[in-house]
């Protein structure tokens, strides 16, 4: 890829971001249909009545609401945050859509699509550019999706999942919330109760997606929280890599985000799911930034299936998930590869779950936290091999790297091990970005943040690799420009 | 070329060097000796531009320049270089892109046109040749898990690449067998030229049968003793350092009663 125009994070230079100002800190002013905050069943039937659901997920939301209502906040995390007012959020933000919404870009709100200009999303280039396919999500609703055709053609399905629920209720009903039960979490809960909408991929059996899916999330009007759901379905032997990458504009107040991402693996399926997540991260002092309390998690139900997260969290005030695999197929591998960078007042908790339950199912972990500033950061995994799981392997390395004497890394691994043919490897490092490195960077000729970010760059090489050859680019620099002015 | 002149320098408030005077001129290759801890290391240090030590007076001047208001790597596209005497490692960071890095950092300082890929590999391949350097290291991360001998080839085979007016070489013969000593002095005496300086800071004679200086002098106490040619680092191979503290001494004590 030699364009980088289309990656919304990486299109200016590091010098266009002088004093860290967030890059893709601005407000589309374009009319939303948007419902008062608070949150009750009136306004669950709403949301679902807005999107012309069914009556199965209409009580399917309810069901979920009034479980919520039982759960209380966790607080287990290793964040602060002031406590959120769920009554002070509103649960419903779309672009009002002329007649029944655009059938191809040429209708789409101009506005919408200067927008995506200046975040370097430009979709008419997507559309050009072989290989990629962008459902694009704006304020819960996708309003564009490209190259439908040729994934038709293939028999694969990919369209918002509000579209899925009315065109193929039979898949969402089958496999909607069997990965992450409506009642698994606190936010989960909130989640399966006021989704708004999100992607939907289903591959047929034995289909190798011809193209690398993409969907680029934006958290928009102000006060709304982004409720996304997502589920994606390798049929046996099918293969997706599916990539998703999110900026939001700038604002004081803190937005929630509480996504619920379910994949689900057939026998010989495979799916590798990269995230690069760029939102807000609120300033300096810590004001604004948005809470991603995400709940991901990948069922690998299929014998031989296999599933891996790759993920680069640079944004949000706050970032606590755990993209989690429950190998339950027999030889079914789970893989993690995660870079997660705070800077200024960033928090993160964020690991994986590893559930071993099929015999020889393996696992990697490698986790790659950096802090500066004021960031705090918290590797918290859990590696569990069931009674069942006969021959089980997992090897986990977690590497924390410090700049600078403010910030902190924490690491909180759990094991739990029910068979003794399990074979366990657990390395963890954690190290200062050293003096000694950056004198000798700078000994042959290259200024110091040029040497920070080699120095972090190679420190994150592991996961990179695991990315996509575009996102791996884009990831470079995205970690460049997040780390501008953290040291020195 | 390179004037340091009452160099004065402290450590967390500890006097590392009493007042450096060296005068270094293009084409000369200098040695500085002396037993441990007197300040030698220290002296490349400072002049390279590391941090942790405290100018209290003197200065240091390059081609005319104050090279102590300049960052590291501004004294290295004026073209000075430091081999350390322990190369560090920068695990994941490939040895050839940080030095690609370095060297058009420094070209494009200067105006000129950067390397592109084709010419730097082109550049690296004759250079490696020089210290015998396995093509694998190039690929490898900076000196990660590299030998010690391995980490000081290493350092010449980047001195060649970015061709410094001033090399320091900080104790390269440290740790290494005899072998890998002849490499490196061979690499070192093939990048002698004669606008090209070089300070070799070194405890022992040995490095200096196989790069043969133009001067030594001696440091200790954070001060220059003795300053002769190459038959000076002869004598105090026989003699060791103890005779020149004490003439030192003695010229002082001399010089007091004159007064």
């Amino acid at each position: 890829m030699n364009d980088v125009k289309q990656k919304p994070v990486v299109e200016s230079t590091p010098e266009d971001f002088a004093g860290q100002e967030y890059e893709a800190g601005f407000v589309t002013d374009i009319e939303t249909d948007t419902l008062p905050p608070g949150l009750n069943e009136d306004v669950i039937r709403h949301i679902s009545a807005k999107k012309d659901e069914p009556e199965w997920l209409l009580n399917w939301r309810l069901e979920a609401f009034r479980h919520w209502q039982t759960m209380t906040e966790p607080h287990w995390a290793h964040v602060n945050y002031e406590p959120i007012d769920f009554q002070s959020i509103s649960y419903y933000s779309a672009p009002k859509s002329k007649e029944d919404g655009p059938k191809s870009l040429d209708e789409v709100d101009p506005k919408l699509l200067e927008t995506y200009e200046k975040l370097g999303i430009p979709l008419r280039e997507q559309e050009m550019l072989a290989g990629v396919a962008v459902d694009a999500v704006f304020d819960s609703v996708s309003v564009a999706t490209t190259f439908k055709g040729k994934l038709k053609e293939a028999g694969v399905i990919f369209c918002p999942i509000s579209e899925a629920v009315r065109e193929h209720p039979e898949l969402v009903q089958q496999y909607l919330g069997t990965v992450v039960p409506t009642g698994d979490n606190f936010y989960a809960a909130l989640n399966s109760a006021v989704f708004t909408d999100g992607s939907f991929v289903y591959i047929p059996k034995g289909v190798r997606c011809p193209m690398e899916l993409s969907t680029y999330f934006r958290i928009n009007a102000m006060n709304t929280g982004q409720f996304e759901r997502t589920l994606i379905i390798a049929d046996a032997g099918a293969f997706v890599s599916y990539l998703e990458g999110c900026t939001a504009p700038q604002r004081d107040e803190n937005q929630l985000h509480a996504a619920v991402v379910e994949l689900v693996l057939l026998d010989d399926a495979q799916i590798k799911y990269a995230t690069v997540q760029n939102w807000y991260p609120g300033d300096e002092n810590g004001k604004g930034g948005i809470y991603n309390f995400v709940t991901k998690r990948a069922d690998c139900r299929g014998d031989r299936s296999k599933v891996s997260w790759t993920q680069v969290e640079t944004g949000s005030a706050i970032t606590w998930k755990y993209p989690s695999c429950v190998l339950r197929g027999d030889d079914s591998v789970g893989e993690f590869y995660s870079v997660a960078l705070t800077k200024m007042r960033q928090e993160a908790d964020t690991g994986t779950k590893m559930i071993h339950i099929g015999k020889r199912t393996k696992s990697t972990i490698v986790s790659k936290g950096i802090a500066a500033g004021h960031g705090q950061q918290a590797y918290r995994g859990l590696v569990r091999i069931a009674k069942s799981a006969e021959g089980a392997r997992n090897y986990t390395q977690c590497d924390s790297l410090l700049i600078g004497d403010t910030c902190g890394a924490h690491t909180f691994p759990y094991v739990e091990v029910k068979n003794p043919t399990a074979t366990m490897e657990h390395e963890a490092t954690t190290s200062k970005i050293g003096e000694d490195q950056l004198f000798y960077c700078q000994q042959r000729g290259i200024s110091e943040e040029d040497a920070v970010n080699m120095i972090v760059n190679g420190f994150c090489k592991d996961v990179f690799n695991e990315l996509p050859m575009e996102f791996a680019v884009e990831a470079n620099r995205l970690m460049e420009v997040s780390l501008e002015g953290a040291v020195g | 070329m390179l004037k340091v002149d009452n160099l004065h320098v402290s450590v967390a408030g500890k006097k590392i060097l009493n007042g450096i005077n060296l005068s270094i001129g293009a084409g000369e290759v200098h040695a500085i000796m002396g037993p441990n801890g007197s300040g030698k290391s220290t002296l490349a240090n400072v002049i390279a531009g590391r941090d942790g030590y405290e100018v209290t007076a003197g200065s240091v001047t390059y081609h005319g320049k104050d090279l102590l208001a300049m960052k590291p790597e501004e004294r290295a596209w004026e073209g000075v270089f430091l081999a350390f005497q322990y190369p560090v490692e920068i695990p994941g960071v490939n040895n050839t892109y940080m030095l690609k890095a370095g060297v058009n950092a420094r070209r494009k300082h200067h105006g000129e046109q950067e390397l592109d890929a084709i010419e730097f590999m082109q550049l690296i391949r004759e250079k490696a040749k020089l210290v015998e350097l396995d093509q694998s290291f190039l690929s490898r991360g900076v000196n990660e898990g590299f030998s010690g001998g391995e980490k000081k080839r290493n350092e010449i085979f980047q001195m060649a690449v970015l061709e410094p007016s001033l090399a320091l070489l900080d104790e390269t013969d440290s740790g290494l067998d005899i072998d890998a000593l002849r490499i490196v002095a061979q690499g070192v005496n093939a990048l002698r030229r004669e606008d090209r300086s070089i300070v070799m800071v070194t405890h022992y004679q040995r490095l200096l049968d196989y790069i043969e200086p133009d001067f030594v002098h001696v440091l200790a106490d954070g001060k220059i003793l003795k300053s002769g040619d190459k038959s000076l680092a002869l004598e105090l191979e026989s003699r060791g350092y103890d005779w020149v503290k004490k003439e030192a001494a003695d010229t002082e004590s001399a010089q007091a009663k004159s007064v």
